[in-house]
């Protein structure tokens, strides 16, 4: 790992690192340093460094909510906004809990690209009716209900090992 | 107890308005902060936003526990009941709530001149 000014330049190692991790993030460092065939304490070294420079940004746990009886409805919310007040929009959605991702996009519009689960579709149209609609700058919404999820992975490796060979 | 045409024609919140939707999650932009301005939208919006809303008794729901208004929300359940959709829906919706809005500034103004 080199750093030049304030971004950070991962050498393969790194990258293979963090798609063993993103595999399965409980993986030990021996562990890991056995299928890199290099030192745990190497291992250790450069996840250490990933964790200080914030590109390792978090661990957590992926649920599956329909084991314990929990089937959200999750929801593409596309929210067209006054460019003046777009970014506040942003902000406040970010803040909800209903809001997994939040992102700003402009194409012909301004719009505002909301992530968002609700236990069903009443309690989803009363979210986005009470806590989206009446925000100030608010032009309209569509709402996409997602039906069936055929991927949904971290992004990691292809682009990743591309982007750190151009760097090396 | 019946509740005050002031109290009724009052402006709301911004948190109280009515916002119109065509339907779950898709919000036209139009929205509604008083009965004055409710009259004046169900001429303006989509069709197919008053039979959302009308048929998931919203119109009725806000009217009676935002505006305070159980008379005229009877008299939007019973334009539900009776299945209205299309023009004829927005031409009956309207001539209810107007004729209601009317009646409630007349009383309004008889109140303040006397």
């Amino acid at each position: 790992m080199k750093i030049k000014g304030t971004s950070v330049a991962l050498d393969n190692l790194d990258w293979q690192i963090l798609e063993l991790l993103q595999e399965n993030a409980k993986r030990t460092y021996t562990e890991i340093g056995h299928r890199l065939g290099m030192a745990h304490s190497t291992v250790y070294d450069r996840i250490k460094r990933m964790e200080d420079h914030g590109i390792i940004k978090k661990y957590g746990a992926i649920l599956d909510f329909e084991r314990v009886g929990i089937i959200p409805i999750t929801a593409i919310v596309t929210v067209y906004t006054n460019p003046k007040e777009s970014e506040k929009i942003a902000e406040k959605l970010a803040e909800f809990d209903e809001v997994l991702e939040a992102f700003s996009s402009f194409s012909e519009e301004l719009v505002i690209i909301a992530k968002v689960i609700a236990q069903d579709q009443t309690q989803l149209h009363s979210f986005v009716a009470q806590s989206i609609a009446p925000l100030p700058g608010v032009l309209r919404i569509r709402t996409s209900i997602i039906t069936k999820k055929f991927k949904e992975e971290p992004f990691r490796k292809g682009f990743s090992y591309d982007h750190a060979r151009k760097n090396e | 107890m019946s509740v005050s045409p002031s109290r009724i024609l009052r402006n709301l919140l911004r948190e109280e308005a009515f916002y119109f939707f065509t339907s779950i999650g898709n919000y036209t932009g139009q929205n509604a902060a008083s009965l004055g301005e409710f009259t004046q939208q169900i001429k303006q919006v989509d069709i197919k936003s008053l039979e959302f809303h009308l048929y998931r008794e919203d119109f009725e729901k806000w009217i009676a526990q935002t505006l305070g208004d159980a008379r005229l929300a009877a008299e939007i359940k019973d334009l539900r009941l009776r299945k209205a959709v299309g023009n004829l829906l927005r031409e009956q919706l309207h001539n209810i709530v107007s004729k209601r809005y009317r009646m409630l500034k007349g009383k309004l103004a008889f109140k303040v001149t006397t």
